[in-house]
Formats: C-alpha cells, structure tokens, sequence
C-alpha cells in the first residue's frame, strides 16, 4: 500500500460531470446525423451563436441569469434535503408579483422601483416556495408532489390574470386580447450594462446574489442549519436545532431566487412586458427545470453554478443558430439537456462509490499499517453508505 | 346555468369526462404498481409525449390504429427499459433523473415532429363501441357504454391491478420491495427484478396513456399532455397507491375538465375566468395531499435505491 489514494477512482470522480455532458453531446452529434446534418457544423454554430460575438456573450449571459437564480435557489433546497421542482410556477408568481408591482406604482423613479419590482418578484416565488417548505415540514406532504401541482396552478392563475385584470385592454387583434401586459413602465426596465449588447442589470444581480447564498450556506449559522439538516435529521433534531422552521425557510428562501429569476425574465425581456402562450414553458423557458440541471452541473455550489449557467445559457442560446445552421429544430437542445440530467444522476451513484472508495482507501491505510492486511473497501463502504 | 341542466347537456359532459379521465387512469395506474415497488417515475408525462407522437406518426403514415396503439405501448415499454435501468441498476435519484427523462421526451416529441411531420393532419379518431344492450339504456347507456374499446380497458385494469396487488405472489413481491426490501432480499426474492417489472409495466401503460390522449384529440401538438403525466404521478398519492383510490382522482380530474370545457362552450363563464376554474383540480389535489399525508404512508423505500448489507 504505497499511496493510499486510488487515483484512478478518484480521478473518475471528477471526470464524471462533464463526461456526462459529452455523453449527452455525442449523442446529439448521433441525432444530427441520422437526420442528415453535419454534427460538426452544427456544433460550431452553436458555439459561435453562443459565445462567438460580444453580442452573443450578452445574449447568453442574459439567458443564463435566471438559470442561475434557479440554480442557486435548487441549491438551498437541495442542500437541506428537500426537492424543489417547483421553480416553474416559482417563476411565473414571481413574474406576476413584480409585473403587478411595476403596473402599480408606474410612476415611481428607477432608483426605487427597480429593486422594488425585484423584490416582489423575489416576495411572489417565496411565497410560492412557502407553501410546499411548510407542507413538508409540518405535515409530511411530499414536496415533489405539492410543487408540481402548484406550477399547474401557477399556469392557471397567470393565464387568469393576463386575461382579465392585468390584460393590456388597448391592444386588440382578430382573435381578442392578447394574454400580455401593457407596456411595462420604462423606470422599472433593467437598464443595459454594456451598449450594442443586451447585458442588463439582472446578469450582475444573479452573480452577486449567488456569491450572497454561497456565503449564506457555508459562513452563517442559519446555513449551517440547512446543511446540517439536509445531511440527517436526527442529527439536527438531536443537537437542537428547529428542523421544521429550516427546511420551510430553505424552500422559501429557494423560491424567493426562483421568484427573482421571473422578475428578470420580465423586466430584462425585450418586450418589456409579462407574457403568456398558455404554458408556463413560454414564459419561463423550463428555466425551472434546467435549473435542476445547473445545479447539479456545479455540484450543487452556488459559485460553480455560474460556470455552469453560463454554459448552459449558451447551449439554449446557441441552439438557435444550430437550427438555423443545419435545420435541426432547437429542441434538440431541451432533448440534450435532459439526456444530462439523466447521464448526471446516473453517474453521481458510481461516482460517489468511486470517491467514497479512493478516500476510505487512503483513510485506512495508515491505520492498517500494524495489522495484517487492510480491511476489504466494501466493509468501509458499508459504514459510510 | 340552467341550459347546463338538461339532460342531452350532462349526460355528454358526464360521458365526455370518463373519455378525459381515461389518460390519467392509465398513466396513474401503471404508477401506483411502479411506486408500490418503491420506484417513483417523474419521466411520466416525458413518456407520454413520445408514445403519444410515435402512434401519431404511425397512425399518420399507414391509417392503422391498432398498429398505433401497439407502437405507443412499445416506446413506453423502450422507456420502460431506460427508465428501470437508470433507477434500479444505476440506483440514480430518481427525482431528478425523472425530470431529465421529461425534458428528454418533452424536446424529442417535438423535434420528431417538426422534423418529420411538418404541417399537422388530423387522423381517424378511435370509433366509439357500443356494447350492446346497455348502451341502450336510458342516461346510463350514452354516459357509460359508448365509450371507445381503450376507455373501457382501462376501467376493466382498475379490478385486475387491485386483484394483483392484493391476491397473488407477484403484487405481495412488489409491496415487499417496495416496504422492505431487505427482508424480501432475505426471503429469495430478487428486489431488483420485481423493480424492473413493476416500471416496466408501469412505463408501458404510460405509453397507451399517451396514445389514449392522442387518439382522444385526433392531432399531435407541442407538449400535447400539458403536464398530465405529472398530475398522473400525484393522482397516486391521491389515491392513496390503491387502484379504485387512483379511479377517483382521475374521474374527478377528468369530469372537472368536462364541466369547466361545458360551461365554456355554452358561455355560462367568461372565457377568462375559465382558467381560474381550471385550477380546482390542482387546489384539491394539493388540500388532498395534505389529507393523505396524515392519513396514509407511502410505500416505506419509495424513491429510495435498494443496495444490500445496507
């Protein structure tokens, strides 16, 4: 026993993420080519449509702010143990809050309405995230389950509002009114960072926020709390610490960032105003959902996920310009995500086994130095697992 | 309201929803076998979506809907596969891995369909079967017995799910897996193989519950199930993992939809205000939930991957 670290484990360990992403890359080259495309091609386009310009940057940089917003938010719920796959209806309150907010109070200045218009949104997904956070903790509702069903009424409730009260009534085409807001108020519009591009407020809001929740989780007592609920709850339960309030605020605090993301999916837009399709994918982009994803591409840290929502804003960016490149329809890119997802959690299994067994390995080895032999890794996994 | 109340208005509006709750009768009853095992598929609606563009295709490309019917079933069976091999050998958390089976299938079905089909036509919708004699009863007969073959199928699984889960080895081996599996693993039995099955079928019903759906609207259509494949996996909390539980979601889902879709029709409510209605399913389930919560437990290991001398 010379060095006590398997390293090849190890190093399977690290590769595993993004040996998932090309899984999922190479099997969407697979899919171009079975219909006629040049996988090549296409992937070049993608990556020139996502990142081969400033104003390519921008665009991905602004589609990849809410999927970090969602992101961190899965984050602190997944770090206390509790699945958030609300973030859908989370962003659709909160783009309704804050689009409320901004119709409501017009004529306020920026400097006061921006962050307003923010912290409705933020206040809108809290609230939605409340409900399932508290329904866990205090009556044992599965969270899965309540937060699907609150993104179904989510949905209603937003084709609701924009066909009555908050309707733009001005605007009429032949079949009605369109399901969309008036034009929201100029003061609450997140002003452009850099010009010719479409870099606003919104992208530095997210990065700080995620650097705030990063701090949140691992230098506060109250993230501690999280963690340390999220790891056993009799553990928490036993050193005192209030497990229901917890794992409420942390699915609270994880809508809130869902919430926000809504709020910059309305005022960053191009239309400057909330609108809907009928489906909550037309207004959210599946933010929700491949927030899952980012999340778990950054290995569930905030600060990693701004790589990773950056990466992933450009695969949803650049999928444009595949299609237009090669004629693929840009579903492909939601088709490519969920592959990674899949690939993502079907490798975490063995790459935990993989990790848990290099560092039992190294951790037994000085200790087994006086005695016959090492014990077999799998006694040591067993006590780990 | 009062033009709701006549007799020709309610007994299509009761008939109609039975049609509507057919999908979500299938869907949920494959699931409430796979979550009896202790294995929960949040791919469902992703699953749907491809089995329910597949039958169109089919049905499309050769008119034969029996064919359709059988090419749905097999993609959800192919996803069967996929889905027990990344949940039960891969023993990956299944929550997540769901989802990502859901944006697999929800951007697949749409890519096929832009790419192969193009401009949408509508096929031949399933002829309704007048089963003779009761059909000719009075109110009962057009509610009840005039429903197309995949309907009453799915009515005649809610019996025959209850019968195997309650009275044979194999329903006893999947509620041993999905309470305790180690004690199954100890009595012989091969916890991973009943996991396989259960999703297997599970998977494969979920197939016929999208191609229920397609051949109900006659047409394919981005994301077609609007999330009905998630509200089937709810619908078995609902029903408290029972089949006759699992029937009284989905009826409830599906003769709410019939009324809102009723009254919509004949102006009772504003076009609007129709959505709001349209959240009273959810509003329940999530109050239902919370009842179920109390009242019932879940299947001790559901969600959780079964790994021996644990």
């Amino acid at each position: 026993m010379r060095s006590g670290v398997d390293w090849r484990l190890l190093l399977f360990s690290w590769i595993a993420l993004p040996a998932a992403l090309v899984g999922a890359l190479l099997v969407g080259a697979v899919m171009m080519a079975a219909f006629g495309a040049d996988p090549i091609n296409g992937y070049r386009a993608l990556v020139q449509g996502a990142f081969g310009s400033s104003y390519a940057l921008g665009a991905t940089a602004v589609k990849a702010a809410p999927l970090l917003l969602v992101a961190v938010g899965i984050c602190i719920a997944f770090r206390a143990n509790v699945f958030n796959i609300g973030g859908e209806g989370q962003i659709a309150m909160g783009g309704l809050a804050s689009a409320a907010t901004a119709l409501a109070f017009p004529n306020l200045p920026s400097v006061i309405l921006i962050p307003l218009v923010l912290l409705a949104g933020a206040a809108g997904g809290a609230a939605w995230g409340a409900i399932p956070g508290a329904f866990k903790a205090y009556f044992n509702v599965n969270e899965i389950l309540s937060t699907i069903m609150l993104n179904l009424v989510a949905v209603q409730l937003m084709n609701f509002l924009l066909a009555g009260p908050m309707v733009d009534k001005s605007a009429f085409s032949t079949g009605g009114l369109i399901p969309e807001t008036r034009l929201l108020s100029p003061n609450s519009w997140l002003p452009i960072l850099v010009p010719g591009t479409q870099l606003h407020l919104g992208v530095l809001v997210a990065v700080i926020v995620a650097f705030a929740v990063y701090f949140l989780l691992w230098r506060t007592s109250f993230g501690f709390r999280i963690r340390a609920v999220g790891l056993s709850i009799p553990a928490a339960t036993y050193a005192g610490m209030p497990v229901k309030r917890t794992v409420t605020l942390a699915m609270t605090l994880s809508g809130a960032m869902c919430g926000l993301a809504g709020a910059l999916l309305v005022f960053g837009s191009l239309s400057h105003r909330l609108v809907t399709d009928g489906s909550l994918t037309g207004f959210t982009g599946s933010a929700g959902f491949n927030g899952i994803v980012v999340a778990l591409f950054g290995g569930l840290n905030p600060i990693y996920a701004i790589v990773s929502a950056f990466l992933f804003g450009g695969l949803v960016v650049g999928g444009n310009s595949l299609q237009v490149a090669t004629g693929v329809p840009s579903d492909l890119v939601t088709t490519l995500i969920g592959l990674a997802v899949v690939f993502i959690v079907s490798l975490e299994y063995l790459r935990h086994r993989a990790r848990s067994r290099a560092l039992a390995l190294a951790h037994v080895a000085p200790a087994g130095a006086g005695t016959p032999g090492t014990p077999p890794a799998t006694l040591v996994d067993g006590g780990s697992a | 309201m009062s033009q709701f109340f006549t007799q020709a208005i309610l007994t299509a509006t009761v008939a109609s929803g039975i049609a509507l709750a057919t999908p979500f009768l299938l869907a949920s009853l494959g699931e409430t076998i796979g979550q009896r095992s202790g294995v929960i598929n949040l791919g469902l609606d992703g699953i749907m979506l491809l089995s329910a563009f597949t039958s169109y295709y089919v049905a499309l490309n050769t008119g034969n809907l029996g064919l359709a019917v059988l090419s749905g079933v097999g993609v959800g069976f192919l996803m069967g596969i996929a889905t027990a091999f990344i949940s039960v050998t891969l023993k990956a958390e299944q929550g997540i891995s769901g989802i990502g089976v859901y944006l697999f299938g929800l951007g697949l079905s749409d890519l096929l369909f832009v790419k192969l089909v193009g401009t949408p036509l509508p096929i031949a919708s399933l002829p309704a079967f007048r089963i003779p004699v009761l059909a000719d009863i009075p109110i009962l007969g057009p509610m009840l017995f005039q429903q197309t073959l995949l309907v009453y199928f799915a009515f005649l699984l809610v019996p025959v799910v209850t019968f195997i889960l309650d009275r044979t080895t194999y329903g006893m081996k999947i509620k041993a897996a999905g309470e305790n599996p180690a004690a199954a693993d100890s009595l012989g039995v091969s916890v991973a193989r009943i996991r396989w099955s259960a999703v297997l079928i599970g998977c494969s019903m979920a197939g016929l519950a999208g191609t229920s759906l397609l051949l109900y609207d006659g047409i394919f259509q981005q994301n077609l199930t609007q999330s009905e494949g998630f509200i089937a996996v709810a619908l078995v909390y609902f029903g408290a993992w029972t089949a006759v539980g699992v029937m009284g979601g989905s009826l409830l889902y599906g003769l709410v939809a019939a009324v809102v879709l009723a009254w919509k029709a004949l102006g009772i409510i504003p076009l609007s205000a129709s959505d709001l209605a349209a959240t009273a399913p959810a509003v329940l389930t999530v109050l239902a939930l919370l009842w179920v919560g109390r009242r019932f437990r879940q299947p001790a290991v559901l969600g959780k991957p079964y790994e021996r001398g644990e």
